[in-house]
């Protein structure tokens, strides 16, 4: 069941290729259903998955392909996996679904490589064994690395390449730490190195911790390793910057709570108040960029910098209030930001340009659109009743838990939030309307029906956000123990 | 769920459902939309005031919890409510004058193109207003709080194709959130002392526990107080509300004076065993009940002295608000939280009506706001100048409206600290003046501009109805508290608060005749000034010029703030951090890097030739190289 959704999406969309390329109307329907199909299947995970020990390793599945028994596939899911197996395939199918209009050349290869992309982010987080990992990992640098290079716009290459070679280098010590794993311990199963790991020397888990934080630091992005975003977005079409925020960034997180936490408890412990001083001034520095931004999509990165900065602040208060804020904050930060992004794409493809001063007043023209774009705004700000209130209000208490210090450090931030995302809307969708967005035609059904699949769930988890917490409280309290026996 | 489960739910559902239904149908619902509202209202206050009723009557008190909301590690909030006379008052203070500048904005806003967009706002205000009053915990009346704060970002920003409105919107959102900034951290402060946010179970925490952890209990004080100065716009934060003076009147009325704005007080007194019980000093030397006090009364004067000399009607109200709040955390600070509670319930009347009547005044005017451009309204407005006339009396309290029982409460509740007592009755006798030379320019006199005169009118039915049910308020409402310790007030309000030990009041008749004689003698100065001789403010203007300026300018405040916290930061942010210090110096190391181990292949990709000779030139060449290190 579980390599099904992994791989199905990969091998659905080959046959995409022998398609005519004026088929346009036939791939983006065969494109969507097998999205739309994906995601069905990855809530069939939930229909097997047993919600009362959500902690361990569900629906395994390990093979011995050609000999190699130190390296078997091996996947399976805990709650933390499967919640954000979800958010992958919910998000790729309604980024597939917005592309119609945005996407206009090679659409064939377009398909391909989001439903490739797919099965990459869904290997990550199903991975049990620490080189398939790694391969999935680099796996989604190829897919992404082309939808930012074929479909972005004027700047595309050097974005491309910064991303892929930003994030590559991050992987380089991951792959030394794999290897000298696989020397000490004989093997790459996580399930034997997680319970053997923790006992290595504190110099040996440090060495170890770096090598694999640095890659999830500058995926998250955590400071100062952040400056691939706002170019990644900028030049990325509107579906690749959902899935970029959405997804890719989470993986960071995921790495940390995955990896980093539980396998190197007490390098963790000597790094804690480093990630922790990381992330405050990803929030506040973050914020602080995303308020002089002249570019929507950039104003949008950068507030991904600030939001990334509390959930890796709940991560370092490392208690079960911090653990689960960040994981809320991961799913709220997905759906809210992947929502902006797609706002802002639909300005795109209506009027050619991102910047904000080129718009004034749209509210007047375009109404639904505004009020969509006001309620996602108020949500990224962390307005209680929505989904971004639960996590940040987590984060922040978990790390005041911890560190009160550290809660009076990063709450300015929920100020410096309502200044960049209110100057946005005062000055896009409040105002006197301009002459050219006047013209501008409101949401279409198509687009209305990708907003409101995202809002049942923003508001969903505002008001009743234990659906959500229940997929990885025991996951939130396992690392939790494993951080305090130490 | 059980009888008073459903009452609740109705209570607080009915504008819910309002704000539902107009907000996705009300385009279609025409004049509908603002009926629709009102009758939700009404829906609400019959059980709301049933609920207040059978609180502060029936001697109700209930904490209920519905659900989980939030659950983590050891952290457990509930969605519940709490039944107690304090939420009685509120409640009824809240859905009662709701329901009537609900169905006055039926009239106002007849004219308007966001007709239905503005009820649909209006209900979904209640909505959250009543959620804050009713929440049994912390973060429950957080929602309510930033709830209401949403529904004053939407409505001063009503007319957001104008630019000052969307400016004033914006504005008061940050400055609520730097207050709500202390909302959170006290909360975290509270989980991390008590592990747990109900108040009834902090309230028994604190009991037991206030002689070790005093001085954090102080904190939390402090910190939920910073909450209230920027809901309840105290020093510092209260530039937001006479900018919020942009939204349309009623809201003024409804949410900028009467319910929202009171907020703070509400918090100050749902959490009166802080303030009551720990003593600590943490700012300034002083205990955070003292600086609750000392903020209050500060505030109340400096925004009484703002109103003197300015000129707008719906904004010298504002300052008014503003100074009337203070009154109110003065007496909080002083552990007289029936008072602060009760000037709050008179002052929603009082308050909420001259805001009608100013709007009544604005709607015959064509919204004119200038006073200065008024003269003589009385005999075209016969029924606004009445109803203002009342509300002004009760503001200035002249006995036995409204304001006048209250105020004296308040003004016996700080007795004991002569510098607050006297600050405030200065400030009872500014308000007395600044309100009369209000009312006095705009109803007595010559008319200052006789086009508009002209064609001023007095407003229909659905709009007078209401301002005379409140006026009735502002006439009766005080009469509650007739007999100080032993009224009807004191005895509903019993054992509500918690109280530090040997505390009392005093007795002496030195408040009331204070308060009196500050009320008579602005009233008296107002009509001297304004009515009997005229040209005495111009001449008075011109003589002490520099602080009529001052004033006017409003200590310029807005300025200092504006150019420290906006612009300076703006420019610090763009330049020094963004360009120089992300673009220049961090992507710029990324870059360098990329581009040094670039420059790299390129030199050592023109050494591999594929040429053996070039090699083995190189290879003598690194020999020798060698061969001298060695030798030297």
């Amino acid at each position: 069941m579980l390599s099904l959704v992994i791989f199905f999406p990969l091998l659905a969309s080959l046959p995409v290729m022998f398609f005519d390329p004026k088929w346009n109307k036939r791939i983006w329907v065969y494109g969507t259903l097998i999205g739309a199909l994906e995601f069905v299947f990855s809530l069939a995970l939930l229909y097997y998955f047993d919600f009362s020990r959500v902690s361990e390793f569900q629906l395994v599945e390990k093979y011995i392909f050609l000999g190699l028994k130190d390296a078997p596939y091996f996947v399976g899911i805990d709650g933390l996996a499967l919640i954000l197996i979800l958010l992958t395939t919910f998000l790729t199918f309604l980024g597939i679904v917005s592309s119609y209009n945005y996407i206009k050349h090679q659409i064939r290869e377009y398909v391909v490589s989001m439903l490739a992309l797919e099965t990459a982010m869904v290997g990550v987080f199903s991975s049990l064994n620490l080189i398939q990992f790694f391969i999935f990992w680099e796996a989604q640098l190829i897919p992404m690395f082309i939808l930012i290079a074929l479909w972005g716009h004027e700047n595309k290459v050097y974005a491309a390449f910064k991303f892929l070679i930003y994030t590559a280098l991050g992987s380089v010590p991951m792959l030394a730490a794999l290897i000298w794993i696989y020397l000490n311990f004989g093997t790459f199963d996580y399930t034997y190195i997680i319970l053997q790991s923790p006992s290595l020397a504190l110099d040996v888990q440090k060495w170890l911790f770096l090598a694999f934080s640095l890659g999830f630091a500058i995926k998250v992005p955590m400071f100062p390793f952040h400056t691939w975003l706002p170019d990644a977005h900028v030049e990325a079409p509107t579906a690749g910057s959902v899935i970029l925020a959405g997804i890719l960034l989470k993986m960071g997180i995921f790495g940390f709570l995955r990896y980093s936490l539980p396998m190197f408890p007490d390098a963790f412990e000597s790094f804690r108040v480093l990630i922790a001083v990381l992330s405050i001034i990803g929030i506040i520095y973050g914020g602080l960029m995303a308020w002089v931004q002249s570019d929507m999509k950039k104003l949008v990165a950068y507030s991904s910098v600030a939001h990334m900065g509390f959930a890796m602040l709940g991560i370092a208060s490392g208690n079960p209030i911090g653990l689960q804020g960040a994981v809320i904050v991961m799913i709220s930060h997905g759906l809210v930001t992947g929502a902006l992004f797609l706002l802002v794409g639909m300005l795109y493809e209506r009027r050619h340009t991102r910047l904000i001063r080129e718009y004034s007043g749209i509210g007047k023209s375009v109404p639904w659109f505004s009020t969509f774009f006001v309620i996602m705004a108020l949500a990224s700000i962390g307005l209680p009743g929505l989904s971004g209130f639960v996590g940040e209000f987590l984060c922040l208490l978990g790390a005041y838990q911890y560190e009160p210090l550290w809660g009076y450090l990063a709450v300015p931030g929920v100020i410096i939030a309502a200044v960049y995302l209110l100057s946005l809307v005062k000055r896009v969708i409040f105002g006197e309307l301009d002459k050219e967005s006047a013209q501008m035609k409101d949401i279409s059904a198509r687009e209305a029906f990708i907003l409101l699949a995202i809002l049942v769930f923003v508001i969903w988890i505002g008001i009743y956000p234990k659906t959500f917490l229940d997929f990885t409280d025991g996951v939130s309290e396992t690392i939790s123990t494993v951080l305090y026996m130490k | 769920m059980n009888f008073w489960d459903t009452l609740v739910f109705i209570t607080v559902g009915a504008p819910f459902v309002g704000f539902l239904i107009n907000g996705l149908f009300g385009r279609k619902l025409g004049k509908f939309a603002g009926w629709l509202a009102t009758l939700m209202l009404l829906i609400s206050a019959i059980t709301g005031g049933y609920l207040a009723y059978s609180t502060l009557f029936g001697g109700l008190t209930l904490d209920r919890d519905i659900y989980l909301w939030i659950a983590a590690g050891d952290l457990k909030i509930p969605v519940g409510y709490i039944l107690d006379p304090l939420t009685g008052v509120m409640l009824f203070v809240v859905t009662f004058v709701s329901l009537w500048i609900h169905m006055y904005s039926i009239g106002y806003m007849a004219e308007d193109e966001g007709y239905w967009r503005y009820f649909s706002y209006l209900n979904m205000f209640v909505f959250f207003m009543l959620l804050l009053v009713l929440g049994n915990n912390f973060a429950l009346t957080f929602v309510g709080w930033e709830g209401v704060g949403l529904a004053s970002y939407l409505l001063i920003g009503f007319w957001y194709y104008r630019d000052a409105p969307r400016q004033a919107g914006m504005k008061a959102f940050v400055v609520n959130r730097i207050g709500d900034a202390g909302f959170l951290l006290g909360m975290f402060l509270i989980f991390a002392l008590f592990g747990t946010l109900k108040y009834s179970e902090v309230s028994q925490a604190v009991i037991n526990n206030v002689e070790n952890l005093n001085f954090f209990i102080g904190l939390a004080g402090l910190l939920f107080f910073i909450a209230a100065t920027g809901k309840s716009a105290q020093i510092p934060l209260y530039v937001w509300l006479p900018d919020a003076m942009e939204g349309p009147t009623p809201v003024s009325a409804l949410i900028h004076a009467a319910t929202m704005v009171t907020a703070g007080v509400y918090l100050v007194s749902r959490i009166s065993f802080i303030y009551s019980l720990s003593d600590a000093p943490v700012l300034f030397g002083v205990p955070s009940s003292m600086l609750v006090s000392y903020i209050g009364a500060l505030t109340a004067f400096f925004a009484a002295t703002m109103a003197l000399v300015n000129n707008d009607i719906k904004r010298i109200l504002a300052f008014s608000t503003i100074s009337q709040l203070g009154y109110m955390f003065a007496a909080a600070g002083m552990f007289s939280y029936s008072a602060g509670i009760f000037h709050l319930y008179t002052h929603a009347f009082f308050k909420a009506l001259l805001f009608l009547a100013a709007g009544s005044v604005m709607h015959a005017m064509h919204d004119v706001l200038d006073i200065q451009r008024m003269g003589g309204l009385r005999k075209k407005l016969p029924f606004t100048a009445l109803f203002m006339g009342i509300g002004g009396l009760a503001l200035a309290g002249i006995p036995p409206f409204a304001g006048f029982f209250s105020k004296d409460e308040i003004l016996i509740a700080v007795e004991k600290q002569p510098f607050l007592f006297w600050l405030l009755v200065i400030t009872a006798f500014l308000t007395a003046f600044y309100m009369f030379r209000m009312f006095f320019m705009v109803f007595f006199g010559k008319p200052r501009d006789t086009h508009l005169y002209e064609h001023a009118h007095e407003s229909p039915a659905v709009m007078l109805i209401p301002m005379g049910i409140l006026a009735l308020g502002s006439i009766l409402a005080g009469f509650v508290g007739l007999g100080g310790e032993k009224s009807l007030w004191s005895a509903l309000l019993h054992d509500t608060f918690t109280l530090p030990e040997h505390f009392h009041l005093s007795h002496s008749s030195l408040p009331m005749i204070s308060g009196i004689i500050a009320g008579f003698s602005g009233v008296i100065l107002a009509y001297i000034m304004y009515v009997l001789a005229p040209n005495i403010p111009v001449v008075m203007a011109k003589v002490f010029k520099p602080v009529y300026i001052i004033l006017y300018r409003r200590y310029w405040v807005d300025e200092i703030y504006e150019f420290i916290f906006v612009k300076t930061l703006y420019a610090i942010n763009k330049w020094i951090l963004y360009l120089l210090i992300d673009r220049i110096i961090i992507d710029g190391t990324v870059n360098a890097l990329a581009w040094i181990s670039y420059a790299f292949g390129a030199v050592f990709r023109k050494l591999q030739t594929g040429s053996v000779r070039t090699y083995a030139l190189w290879l003598v060449f690194g020999f020798l190289i060698l061969i001298g290190i060695l030798t030297l």
